[in-house]
């Protein structure tokens, strides 16, 4: 897993209160791993935070599951 | 209609002194301080470095995680002790008619803390705006009602009192009403308040209105001692179940008291220094015996609000005595402050919980850190001071008071069916 990969994955299981086994890249926050609108924005809150980026919101509606979050970081973190 | 009896029979509390009733009431009966140095901050430039703060609490031991971090600190123990005092009513959604089941809960301030926290942030930052999303969730004073409905599917009334210091005393007596009138048949009430941090200790020493007694915290909480010098912060929740006398013998519930009556009014004075002869304090006593239907001989302990300030005490002693007369001498008077210091918007909930207790074990909880008499008060009076005094308490009142001036007494009586 890359380190980018890994790194999402800490902030989602924290965020979320999931286990580690259910943070697949296929997994949705909304449908799979139980997150609610306001969840969803904090997630994006903390990658940029983590990542020191700024997503911009139409970037963010499309960034549904950890594999897009992961790609989309993966593509733009310096 | 006729107005309907209101019992109370569930309690649940976290308190300075413990993180359950029963700790709690080990506590105030056994005269323990829960004074400390501040652990919350870094206090050390602070007037006021110590505070009466909560022991080994840790939200998730209670809370789901993600659930705990949506809240800030006086909605997690509103929770937790609204959990504790359904449980002890055992009440759920699935054996009562949620409809007819309603939450009003008191805070003083609300969410400050998570609040001051990102507002640094954005103010130490580069302009860029990255709040929470659960900013103003976590900082809206009504949002412990509605958790705590979210939490048990509770359909009924649901809103929040603030009133500063008197906040849950008066949200004890809207929930009365709700009942007394017949809007609702249960009602979970009570408050909390988590704000030790650099505003509110800051604040409250700008006023001058905190003990500064930073030598020797467990005494400085010294209501009615010569030495008094101001309130010493404390943090917490209490929760009550109220109940329609009806509702609960149907199903049979433990009963601990009656809720005979309450009162609330307003000094119209200044803002945060009470009126110097306790005119709102002693109107509030008078209407709550009024609407008990009862007489200043019925009452045989006084949970005051005596917050251990100089003018305060004072205020509210001279009240006492107006309002009972020679009854005054034969009541017990207690500030359990002296132990758990001043919660603020959650000290009516955790105060009545002491009066409650106080009738159902027959025990008053003392006025501790007496060392020096005060030649303002009257000598005959009984503060129950340094130590617990068993005596039959039949009814008890418990008085609190609120900056901005507002003032509200409720009154418990010996459950007789």
């Amino acid at each position: 897993m890359s380190d980018i990969a890994s790194r999402v994955k800490k902030i989602i299981i924290d965020k979320l209160g999931v286990d580690e086994a259910e943070v697949n890249p296929e997994a949705s926050f909304t449908n799979d791993l139980g997150a609610d609108s306001l969840d969803t924005v904090e997630l994006i809150m903390e990658f940029e935070k983590e990542f020191n980026i700024s997503i911009p919101d139409e970037q963010a509606e499309t960034i549904t599951t950890v594999g897009q979050a992961v790609a989309y970081l993966e593509e733009h973190v310096k | 209609m006729q107005p309907r009896r209101v019992v109370v029979t569930g309690l649940g509390a976290l308190t300075p002194l413990g993180n359950s009733v029963q700790d709690y009431w080990v506590g105030l009966t056994n005269g323990v301080s829960g004074a400390g140095n501040i652990k919350q901050f870094d206090a050390a430039k602070f007037k006021t470095r110590f505070a009466c703060e909560l022991k080994d609490f840790d939200p998730t031991r209670y809370l789901d995680k993600k659930e705990a971090r949506k809240m800030d600190p006086f909605t997690q123990t509103a929770v937790i002790a609204a959990d504790h005092a359904v449980q002890d009513a055992n009440i759920s959604r699935n054996s009562v008619d949620v409809d007819r089941v309603g939450v009003i809960w008191g805070t003083g301030v609300g969410g400050m803390i998570n609040f001051c926290h990102e507002l640094r942030d954005f103010y130490l930052g580069d302009g860029t705006p990255r709040f929470s999303p659960f900013l103003i969730t976590r900082l809206i004073t009504d949002i412990a009602a509605g958790h705590i409905s979210i939490r048990h599917g509770f359909r009924g009334p649901n809103f929040s009192v603030v009133s500063a210091c008197a906040s849950s005393t008066n949200a004890i007596i809207e929930a009365m009403y709700l009942i007394r009138y017949g809007k609702a048949d249960v009602m979970i009430t009570g408050g909390s308040e988590d704000v030790i941090n650099e505003a509110c200790v800051g604040g409250f020493n700008a006023m001058k209105a905190l003990s500064e007694r930073n030598d020797d915290p467990t005494t400085a909480s010294r209501p009615f001692d010569l030495n008094r010098d101001g309130f010493v912060m404390g943090e917490g929740a209490g929760a009550l179940v109220l109940e329609s006398y009806e509702h609960a013998m149907a199903r049979g519930a433990k009963i601990y008291v009656e809720l005979a009556g309450g009162a609330a009014t307003a000094d119209a004075h200044h803002i945060t220094a009470p009126h110097p002869e306790g005119l709102g304090a002693m109107n509030v006593m008078k209407q709550a015996l009024a609407d008990a239907g009862m007489s200043g001989g019925d009452i045989d302990y006084i949970n005051v609000h005596g917050t251990s300030t100089p003018l305060g005490d004072v205020a509210e002693v001279k009240a006492i005595q107006h309002v009972f007369g020679d009854d005054a001498y034969r009541l017990n008077i207690s500030s359990t402050k002296s132990m758990t210091g001043h919660l603020l918007g959650a000290a009516g909930a955790v105060e009545s919980i002491a009066a409650i207790m106080s009738i159902t074990h027959g025990l008053v909880p003392p006025t501790i850190n007496h060392f020096t008499d005060d030649p303002q008060l009257d000598s005959r009076l009984n503060f129950t001071f340094n130590i617990a005094q068993k005596r039959e308490v039949r009814a008890a009142l418990s008085n609190t008071f609120g900056f901005g001036g507002h003032n509200a007494s409720v009154i418990f009586k010996k459950f007789v069916s």
